[in-house]
Order: C-alpha cells, then structure tokens, then sequence
C-alpha cells in the first residue's frame, strides 16, 4: 500500500508540475508581452511599463515561473491589476459560494442516483427498470444552464418559492442553502443520470457473479444478497465516478453561477477574462486544475484502501 | 434494428436535413431586424416564432444547428486523428516508457476540462468558434487514445496477430492493418457519444460567450439571449433548449442502437 501511494504521489507532482508549465506558458509566454496585451492597444507606454514592473516582466522567464510557483506554494497568488487585491483574497470569498455548490450537487446526485440505480437494477426490464433508463437518458441529454432557467421559470418566476438568483451570504446559513438549491439540483441532476446508470449497469455485472449464486444457494433471498453482497461490489466503479463527477460539478458550477448570478469562482473568471486581468485567471485555473488533480489522487487511494486487487494491479 | 436505433436515425436526421437546408434555404433572413415583429409566440407567420429582434427563431435553429454540427464534428475528428495513433502506439509499445508517457500525457489532458481548456484559450486568443473546437478537440483526444488502447491491447495477445507478425509485418502495419479495422465499430459508436458531447460543449462555451461570437447563430447564444427574457417570452428559451436536448437524445440512442446492431460485445465510456 505504501509503495503503490507513494508511486501514485510522484504522478501527483510530476501532474501538477507540468499543469503548472502549461497554464503559465498559455497566459504568460504565448501572448508576448501580458502587459501590454492586459492593458489593450489604447493603453499609455508608461502605464505599461509601471505593469510590466509590477508582473516582474523583465525577469527572465524562468525566473517568473519559480516565482509564481514558490508564491502560489506559499498561498500567495499574485496581485489583481483590476481589482488591487491580493487574488488571494478573491478566491476566498467567492471559494464559500463554487464549493459548498459542488459538494450539495455531489450529495443530491448522489442520493438520486443510489436507489434509482439499485431500484432499476433489482427489477431488471421491469417498467421501474424501463421508466428510469428513459428518465437518464432525457438526463444526460439535457442541458444544465437549461435545465436551470426552466427551474428558475418554474419555482422563481411562476411559484415564487424560490428567489431567481444572487447570493445573501452565509450570516444566514438557512437562506444561503435555500439559495444554493436550484443550481444544485440543475447541477445534480445530469449528473444522476450518468451515476444512476453506472450504478445499474456495475449491479447487474455483479448479480451475474459466482458469489452470489452461492450466497442464494446458502438460504439468502435476492434481496438479502443484492444488499449484503452485491451492493458493496458495486460501489467500487461507482467511486471512480463520483471522483471523476466532483471536478465536473466544480467546472460546471462556473456556468451554472451565470445562469443564477451566483458570486462564485465563475464570476470571477469571466470578469477577469472580459478585464483581461490575466493574473485573476492563471491562479483561479491553476486552482481548479490542481483540485481536479489532487481529488482523482485521493479517489485513486481511497480504492486501493478499500479493494487490494487495484493495488497489485500498478 | 432496435427501437432505440430507428428514433435515433431519425432524430439525427431532422437536425441534418434541417442544417444542410440553411445553406440553401430559411424561412426568414437571420440577419434582417424586424423591431415591431419581435418576441411573436410560435403559431404565427413565424412558425416558433421570434426573439427580442424580431428574427425568427426557427431559421436562427436552422443556423444553430449548422454551428453546432460543425463544431461538434471537428472537434471528433481532431479527437480521433490524435487520439487514435497514440493509442495504438502505446498498444503496439505496450510497457515501454512512450506507452507511460502516452498514459500519464492522457491522464494530465484530463485535468483540463473542455471548459477549462476554453478559458485558458478564450483569456488569450479571444472567443470564437474556432477556439471552441480546439477546446472540445483537446479534450476528446485522451478519450479516444485511451479507448483505442485499451481496445488493442488484448487483440495483440491473439493468434492471428501472432501470425502476422510470424509473417514478418512490422507493428506499425499490424497496427493500421489488423488492429485497426477491428477497433471500427468501437470507434463509430464512441464518436456518436463524443459527437453528443460536443454538441452540449459547443452549447454550454457559447451559452458563456466563449464559443461563436454574433451574427454566427448558435444555440447557447440563443439561450443566453434568452435569460432575461424567459418570464416575458418562454418560448425564446423553450425552442433552442429542446432543439439540443432532441439533438443529443438522438444522438445517444444512435450510439447506443449501433453498438447494438453491430456488436453487442463492445461497451463503450461515458462520463
């Protein structure tokens, strides 16, 4: 176990390291001088020469990449141009809103995902089984910032249950989660379809697997062995999805925060692109890609722990 | 043929048909305003109807769809021509360092995804369609060597590969010649899925403003068009959301109907 850890750490870093050259080298390097590219055509030669100052441009290359690595380490990422503010400090407001979301639309599509899949499974071609296949198939086909303005017509405008959008805050933890519902659900939802057949698909593989056949020749019903034996089997490929499923839910909450007004990661991002402060958007892609990183890093460890046959595999 | 297959023939069909008549026909001109004829509900002169300008919405769908297929077919292909030989490379070198290096450039591919891929392009280049389609095209490479790999690998174990290579062929001409038309049908039903994907990706990016920019007419932009307009005029944001929802329904059940039809064996990823 330790030696399979400690070799998929060192895929970790070398990952991260070389995330780390591309993003630098897509907004750094490509555009030639950032400066002058952040500033526009109209901009005044000393009003570039102060940003290039500021961004170190007249360091070497190398130089800049150490430095904005060893900052970032050191959890400074850099000063926004528009904003005059450590982006820092921009990230960890706007953090509370893009990741308690991703994690309610995790739970959500977990909980729809597990009994409908097992549902579907135990009473395979049935009209359960058939009724919810239909339903994930209109699920991965569906939109979700469309999904999401049909939930705002839907509960904001014509129920008025919920408001259309904006955040109050977390002072208020129960208002905060009320607002945070119907993007997760519109988030959630495409991502229950897609579990919910994995769920089914890894369930019926196991109930065609030896043991259970032996676990029903012992005296247990289907359903005793289906929730004893086979269920816990079927969680393993389920993990990987829902690992994988966590940075999609992360990226996807950038246009699901459009669709809602929500002041999250994704606001930030498209303010900055549409500023061209390219510092703002090199530390908050930096931030998502070394999330997905490190999340599918921990996925990958959390099955070796729980099945020793992945470990041998490596 | 499976039910599954038919519907989706000829769903697929209609956004076809309805595409590659734009080029030669519309109702209307897109690029007309028509101020006092705007937000019409579907029935009338304009069959679904017309948005804040007054254009009609079943042309612009017309249109969309052209941008969405174009796009979401590049991006396959880029896929596919990448993603395919490194495949079969890291199969026919299977163990070696290239084939860890394929792998681990896969695996890293994977950290960006298409949206993130398009923010980084998009913060640089500027948005447009073109940058759209690399966005989805990168990401669509690794799924393609990863499958393709993963699909080889127990077909170099075979007896008839033996053979050839008994036969003196090199693994470059095994590869196109003995492993590739036996991972087809694998390939075809993964680039209907990819092909889906990419038509939601196309919607999402321009949704966002990251993809085709006006007087292109596309679907996201439609429906980002369409947001604050949704209480006054449901039917602006009703018509281009159905439009990709039936375009990606019957390009799934197309997927899935083919594996289907021409190999029931074959299971295919979808994430």
């Amino acid at each position: 176990m330790i030696r399979y850890a400690l070799g998929r750490l060192t895929s970790l870093i070398i990952s991260l390291f070389v995330a780390s050259l591309v993003i630098f080298a897509v907004i750094e390097v490509i555009p030639g001088d950032p400066a002058a590219f952040m500033l526009g055509v109209n901009a005044r030669p000393d009003t570039i020469a102060a940003l290039r100052a500021e961004m170190g441009l007249d360091q070497s290359v190398v130089t800049r990449y150490f430095d904005w690595v060893t900052g970032l380490l050191r959890g400074d990422f850099g000063q926004s141009w528009t904003y005059k503010t450590p982006v820092a400090d921009l990230i960890a407001d706007r953090i509370w809103v893009s990741l308690p979301l991703a994690i309610y639309a995790l739970i959500l599509s977990t909980l729809i995902a597990f009994p409908a899949g097992i549902y579907a499974a135990s009473r395979r071609g049935g009209p359960g089984d058939i009724t919810i296949m239909g339903a994930t198939q209109l699920g991965v086909a569906i939109p979700n910032f469309w999904f999401a303005m049909i939930l705002v017509l839907i509960f904001a405008i014509n129920l008025r249950w919920f408001s259309a959008g904006g955040f109050p805050g977390w002072g208020d933890p129960l208002q905060a989660i009320k607002a945070l519902t119907l993007p997760a659900i519109a988030l959630a939802l495409p991502q229950a379809a897609i579990l919910a057949r994995v769920m089914r698909s890894s369930l019926l593989d196991m109930l065609g697997e030896d043991f259970i056949r032996t676990a029903r020749a012992k005296g247990l019903t289907r359903r005793q062995a289906l929730w004893r034996h086979a269920v816990r089997n079927a969680l393993i490929p389920v993990l990987t999805i829902i690992g994988l499923q966590f940075s999609f839910l992360l990226a996807g909450g950038i246009i699901i925060e459009q669709v809602f007004f929500l002041p999250g990661l994704g606001r930030l991002i498209f303010q900055s692109i549409s500023a061209r402060d390219l510092i703002v958007v090199e530390s908050v892609v930096m931030l998502l890609v070394f999330t997905v990183i490190v999340v599918n890093f921990a996925v990958d460890l959390a099955y070796a722990a729980v099945d020793p046959r992945l470990r041998a595999r490596t | 043929m499976s039910r599954n297959l038919i519907i989706g023939i000829a769903l697929t069909a209609i956004f076809l048909v309805l595409a590659a008549v734009s080029f030669l026909w519309t109702p209307y001109d897109i690029e007309a305003l028509d101020i006092p004829n705007k937000l019409q509900g579907p029935g009338g002169a304009n069959l679904l109807g017309t948005d804040h300008f007054g254009r009609d919405i079943l042309s612009m769908i017309m249109m969309g769809a052209r941008t969405s297929i174009a796009v979401a077919l590049v991006a396959v292909g880029i896929g596919m021509a990448i993603g395919i030989p490194l495949g079969l490379l890291a199969a026919a070198r299977r163990g070696s360092l290239l084939d860890e290096l394929i792998m681990r450039g896969n695996d890293l591919v994977f950290a960006f995804p298409s949206l993130v891929i398009a923010i980084l392009i998009t913060a640089v280049f500027g948005a447009s369609a073109v940058n759209a389609i690399i966005a989805i095209g990168i990401f669509n490479i690794p799924v393609f060597a990863r499958l393709t790999r993963g699909a080889a690998l127990p077909l170099w174990e075979r007896d008839f590969i033996l053979a050839a290579r008994v036969c003196g062929k090199s693994a470059a001409r095994i590869s196109v010649e003995h492993i590739l038309p036996n991972i087809t049908n694998l390939m075809i039903v993964q680039g209907t899925i990819q092909f889906s994907l990419g038509i939601l990706a196309e919607a999402a990016l321009s949704y966002i403003g990251l993809g085709a920019q006006p007087p292109t007419a596309s679907w996201g932009r439609m429906l980002a068009d369409a947001q604050t307009l949704v209480s006054i005029a449901p039917h602006t944001a009703l018509v281009p959301g159905f439009a990709i929802l039936l375009m990606v329904l019957g390009l799934n059940l197309l997927g899935d109907g083919l594996r289907d039809w021409l190999d029931p064996r074959i299971r295919v990823a979808r994430v």
